[in-house]
């Protein structure tokens, strides 16, 4: 079976230290990989686009980061619309014809992730390549990676080179979703913990006799979720939820009715 | 693309492969790529650890900053300073025109006030001016003041290269205080010395210690995921990945929900800004009352414990330092204080002060002294120096081979100055052989003769007179730093020229519209900037050299080894990587390296000789690659051909824990402490202090203010011998909080490394949470709480003017939960200074946020500065810009 390049972002150890953003510009800025793409212009264009979602409120927050290249779709938006400006590789590789897609400000408008950027010095639309020229060893490079991945200090970023039934395994293994999957369910691009982006939380904490309450069993009705004790902090801490109605229920006690639509840190609660 | 051939170098942010297109730019060559390094099969395995039934090993590779992955854009860069430059009205035989500085009217596009002249012309203008002030002035009238990281090498950096030529050429020095130490520096010195780290903490062999017996680490002010205790880019992530899958708890104090934490905490506490030694007295108030502290030990190794004891308890002041005082003092709830205080002497913990082990940003604040002083209270009360019980901050005390020598920059280099640098604990030994080669000392950076403190160096010009205390980084001995200098020194000149190397103090000192007005100063007749970009001060300069990156010249150095004050600081790498600074590409326009253009100086001057010996800088690299252990491993051919090296495990190394020979008592059998110091010690086992025990009432402080009474003054109050809290001169208790109601926090920043990586047109202005694009114009960003933006009616990335009665600065604000109500977050160090007016006079769009830090010193007698808080209004801008 023919083998595909994956990227696996692992939402939870990214902390925007944004190498793999600059580790793009310094490949593709001042660098012209055609047949593969022209140059990046200096400044403006984000093909590793890092997205910033904060939730919570002091002094419970999260700080959460999704770097959002292209997303290399297995039925691309960006095909459907301009068939013969893209190409999508046999190992998975969705690339823009810079002669074909000259001038084509439409193509940025296609793509769900607004992962295509224009270039108006060379008047021609970019974006993220899987670096697919150091991949095809035409690049001088001694790495075989995308920039992305080997810049990556945290290893939130991962390079993969898998056969089809190897790739399964990992996805079922490490719980590995598509960003946005109704505009894409398939592609290259693969996401972890990725409710950390895309979903809530409700944190608190219990106080006894003016105390931190360590040891409470906290769970929330509204939502099949495991049972919590509390830390030394007297914390608990239910993330990964949608919106909807919720009760905190402390040592089988139900205490406070949550409506939730944006994380909520609900204070510390006096048992 | 022409022929890609693969190099290597380095910088302040890790050690890297340089692929470059060797054809480029009619063979000049041109930087294709700069990435980590990844290790091959040759490459040992630096060191095994068992821990808790598993096998660590170190990664096999390099991790680096994004200020180092961005860096072709620096060296290609329109920035640059392509050829010589001399300002217009500025005549070196005539009118200085001093007034003319920051005019920045007509002359060359690309560098508005300026004319180009060429390399003879500017060279025999500074040449011969140098030698008319010696004549004319005596000795001291030349004074030199680069930048704290110009660029990165051991040949190339200013405590070789640049101070080779100072001293052989008869210029002092604008002395550097210790700006991320200051507290350390100023205050921990005297609870327990360690003056050969000023201050800091020993932190050998920790990470096994840890790894093997701790339970629990407790982040204060500590952030490596932004800092990375220094130089050492991402090597430490790993390390708190492992340390948290083993479950070890992990707490951060901050006023920032900073990097480290929002990976790894399981809870967060923002202490009201300069309010740290407060909660820590809360927290050892806690100890005391509930008997949670390792009282064999204190009784032992600890001196005025009852008098501290006695301060917690209120039996002095009247005021018990309890966790509801903490909670009005701090503004953490009280229950959370006990709690932590607690569960902190439950555990076997590490508390990881500062980012480094040492340092931190409280320690650079108006309470830093106090704040240090503290963290070592807490410490030993939980027995510091037993297995798990310790200072350390994640970041040094790897198990690599410490016996492997190979110096840091901060050991000299070329220069073997041993006044100025750590050359004389070994390098000029090993370097010079004293017939063929020779070390270069001051007669003139001397405590014995003239000199300035760079944080008054405005003072000084303006005035034409400053006292102070200390001499720049004072490590010899605890008491040196009380030492009084002055300027002008008696029997000295004034100063009648300005080289400076670099231009970022507006981005990086306090209240810095003072490094502005000086420029116009009519005491400061000439001002020549050696520097690589037409940035900051730079363009206050009367003359200009073009100066080259190190990717454009020769140099050799280790991965985060800068040694002198921070011993082994190559620790912090999972790693030791050596690597060969090949000249990757030819330097850019006219430019030249440092070396080359004070070679071509030292010519004029007739001092060629003392200078170079004949050496190019290659010819020093090769010098310098003799005199370490290299030549063990590898052969100088290999070297230039492979252009790095890994240092091998040393599997029979003595292993030595930091403080566990204060801790059990017997003879220091660390690497160099108590061998670096001994004069002070008792028998080697003991501490630096007077006692030889851990000082919370320090001996020399009490001497000190002995001394100040005995002259008829006043005791210290700014530090006092028992360590206290002291409400802080920027904090809540003081200023006009209600003109200026938000306090803001300035820490060293994360997308570059001081000013190295900001501005320049480099790529890292294009990152989100550096600086933000409105109009073309890309602005610094000041974080704000989301009560305190909606009260003042700002949105996500609107325009807001931060101003203060020392100035105003233009930024674009992100509204944020990760600071409380009532807190700012800004870096400090923008490469960039734009006033939208009169400059030193006017709002600055460029980014200078220490424009609005205080230039008060941290401590009545210290010349150290505290510009990490200060309090500031912040209102919508609503000005125009052009």
């Amino acid at each position: 079976m023919a083998k595909k390049k994956y990227l696996v972002i692992d939402v939870a150890l990214c902390h925007d230290c944004n190498n793999c953003f600059i580790a793009c510009k310094d490949e593709h800025v001042m660098n012209s990989w055609l047949p593969y793409i022209d140059e990046q212009p200096r400044h403006g264009h984000r093909w590793m686009n890092i997205e910033r979602t904060e939730r919570g409120q002091y002094p419970r927050v999260s700080a959460n980061f999704l770097p959002k290249p292209c997303q290399h779709c297995a039925e691309p938006k960006c095909k459907e619309a301009f068939d013969e400006s893209v190409t999508v590789r046999e190992d998975g590789i969705v690339l823009i014809d810079a002669e074909k897609a000259k001038g084509n400000k439409e193509l940025l408008d296609s793509c769900p992730y607004d992962a295509i950027w224009y270039n108006e010095e060379k008047g021609v639309p970019q974006k993220c390549t899987f670096c697919a020229h150091i991949l095809d060893g035409q690049a001088g490079a001694s790495i075989c990676s995308t920039r992305c991945a080997h810049s990556c200090p945290t290893e939130a970023i991962t390079y993969h080179d898998l056969d089809e039934a190897e790739f399964e395994k990992l996805k079922a293994a490490e719980g590995l979703e598509r960003y946005k999957p109704e505009e894409s369910p398939d592609g290259l691009v693969w996401y972890k913990n990725l409710y950390r982006f895309t979903k809530h939380f409700i944190a608190g904490g219990f106080l006894k006799d003016g105390e931190c309450a360590e040891g409470v069993k906290v769970t929330l009705k509204g939502v099949d979720v495991p049972e919590q004790t509390t830390n030394y902090f007297g914390d608990f801490w239910f993330d990964g939820l949608a919106p909807g109605a919720y009760t905190i229920v402390a040592d089988g006690q139900d205490i406070m009715d949550v409506t939730l639509t944006e994380s909520v840190n609900v204070g510390n609660i006096a048992l | 693309m022409g022929k890609i051939v693969r190099k290597t170098n380095s910088s302040t942010g890790g050690p890297v492969f340089v692929d470059v297109d060797v054809e480029a730019n009619g063979g000049k060559g041109k930087i294709v790529r700069i990435y980590p390094m990844d290790f091959v099969d040759e490459d040992p395995v630096a060191w095994e650890l068992e821990a808790r039934g598993k096998t660590y090993r170190p990664p096999r590779k390099t991790t680096y900053t994004c200020y180092t992955a961005g860096f072709k854009a620096m060296v290609h860069s329109k920035r640059r300073i392509l050829y010589p430059l001399k300002r217009i009205g500025f005549d070196v035989n005539g009118d200085r025109n001093v007034e003319g500085r920051g005019k920045w009217e007509g002359g060359d596009p690309l560098y508005p006030g300026y004319e180009r002249i060429s390399w003879d012309e500017a060279l025999d203008i500074v040449a011969n001016e140098m030698m008319r002030i010696k004549r004319e002035h005596g000795p001291g009238a030349i004074v030199a003041e680069p930048s704290s990281h110009h660029m990165w090498g051991n040949v190339g950096y200013r405590h070789s290269t640049l101070f080779r030529f100072m001293n052989v050429a008869g210029i002092t020095y604008a002395d550097h205080n210790p700006d991320s130490w200051e507290g350390w520096h100023w205050g921990a010195i005297h609870s327990w010395g360690f003056t050969g780290g000023l201050g800091n903490p020993e932190q050998w062999d920790l990470f096994e210690d840890c790894m093997k017996h701790s339970t629990m680490i407790v982040f204060w002010s500590s952030d490596p995921e932004t800092n990375a205790g220094i130089y050492s880019a991402y090597e430490s992530n790993i390390r708190r990945k492992w340390l948290k899958e083993m479950g070890i708890k992990m707490v951060f104090i901050d006023p920032y929900f900073n990097h480290t934490a929002v990976l790894f905490a399981d809870k967060w506490f923002s202490p009201r800004i300069g309010t740290d030694a407060a909660l820590a007295a809360a927290i050892a108030y806690v100890w005391v009352t509930e008997d949670l502290y390792d009282k064999e030990y204190v009784a032992e190794k600890v001196y005025g414990f009852e008098e501290f004891k006695a301060y917690l308890l209120g039996e002095t002041d009247g005021t018990p330092k309890s966790s509801e005082w903490g909670e009005a003092e701090t503004g953490i709830p009280a229950h959370d204080i006990r709690a932590l205080a607690r569960e902190w002497a439950k555990n076997k913990t590490q508390l990881a002060a500062g980012g480094l082990g040492g340092w931190g940003g409280a320690c650079r604040g108006p309470t830093g002294m106090e704040w240090t002083r503290m963290m070592i209270a807490l410490a030993a009360m939980q027995g510091l120096g037993k297995p798990g019980s310790n200072m350390w901050s994640t970041t040094q005390g790897m198990p690599t081979d410490y016996y492997f020598y190979f110096p840091g920059y901060a050991e000299g280099g070329i220069s073997g100055d041993c006044d100025n640098s750590a050359a004389g604990i070994t390098l000029v030994n090993r370097m010079f052989d004293g017939i063929n080669s020779r070390p270069v000392p001051s007669n003139l950076n001397v405590p014995q003769a003239q000199f300035m403190p760079r944080f008054k160096i405005p003072e000084c010009w303006i005035d034409g007179h400053y006292e102070w205390r200390g001499k720049g980084f004072v490590g010899a001995a605890i008491e040196q730093q009380f030492m009084k200098y002055k300027y002008p020194a008696d029997g000295y000149p004034r100063f009648q020229m300005y080289y400076k190397y670099g231009g970022p103090h507006i981005g990086t000192m306090g209240a810095t519209n003072r490094y502005v007005k000086m420029y116009n100063s009519p005491l400061m007749p000439m001002v020549v900037f050696q520097a690589i970009w037409f940035e900051g001060e730079t363009q206050f300069g009367d003359i200009i050299l073009p100066a080259c990156t190190n990717f454009e010249r020769w140099d050799i150095s280790e991965f985060a080894n800068c040694a002198g004050y921070i011993p082994a600081s190559y620790t912090q790498c999972n790693s030791r990587v050596i690597s060969l600074q090949m000249k990757c590409v030819e330097p850019e326009g006219e430019s030249k390296s440092d070396y080359q253009i004070f070679r071509e100086l030292s010519q004029r001057l007739g001092i060629e000789g003392p200078f170079t010996e004949g050496k190019d800088e290659l010819g020093w690299v090769k010098q310098l690659f003799y005199a370490t252990d290299l030549p063990k491993i590898i052969t100088w051919e290999k070297f230039l051909e492979k252009g790095y090296v890994v240092v091998p495990p040393n599997p029979t190394r003595h292993k030595s824990p930091a403080f566990r020979w204060f801790a059990e008592g017997y003879e220091q059998d660390v690497p160099m402490a108590g061998a670096f110091r001994p004069c002070d010690m008792v028998q080697c086992k003991t501490l630096q202090t007077q006692s030889g025990k851990i000082e919370l009432v320090s001996n020399s402080l009490k001497r000190f203010d002995a001394s100040l009474v005995a002259q008829g003054l006043e005791p210290d109050e700014t530090r006092p011998p028992l360590t206290q809290y002291i409400k802080p001169w920027t904090g809540w208790h003081y200023e006009d909080t209600e003109k200026y109601p938000l306090a803001v926090l300035s820490p060293h920043p994360r997308f570059s490394f001081h000013t190295m990586g900001d501005g320049k047109d480099a790529f890292m202005n294009d990152i989100k949470d550096h600086r933000v694009r409105v109009d073309g114009h890309d602005y610094w960003i000041i974080r704000i709480n989301t009560k305190d933006a909606e009260a003042r009616g700002i949105k996500e990335g609107d325009l807001v003017k931060a101003y203060n009665d020392r100035g105003a600065v233009i930024l674009a604000a992100q509204v944020t939960e990760r600071v409380p109500a009532g807190t700012c977050h800004s870096y400090e160090s923008s490469a960039e200074y734009q006033p939208i007016g009169k400059p030193g006079e006017s709002p600055d769009r460029g980014g200078c946020v220490n424009i609005l830090s205080s230039s008060q010193f941290i401590g009545k007698h210290t010349s150290g500065m505290a510009t990490e808080h200060y309090r500031v209004q912040v209102e919508k801008w609503e000005g125009g810009l052009n």
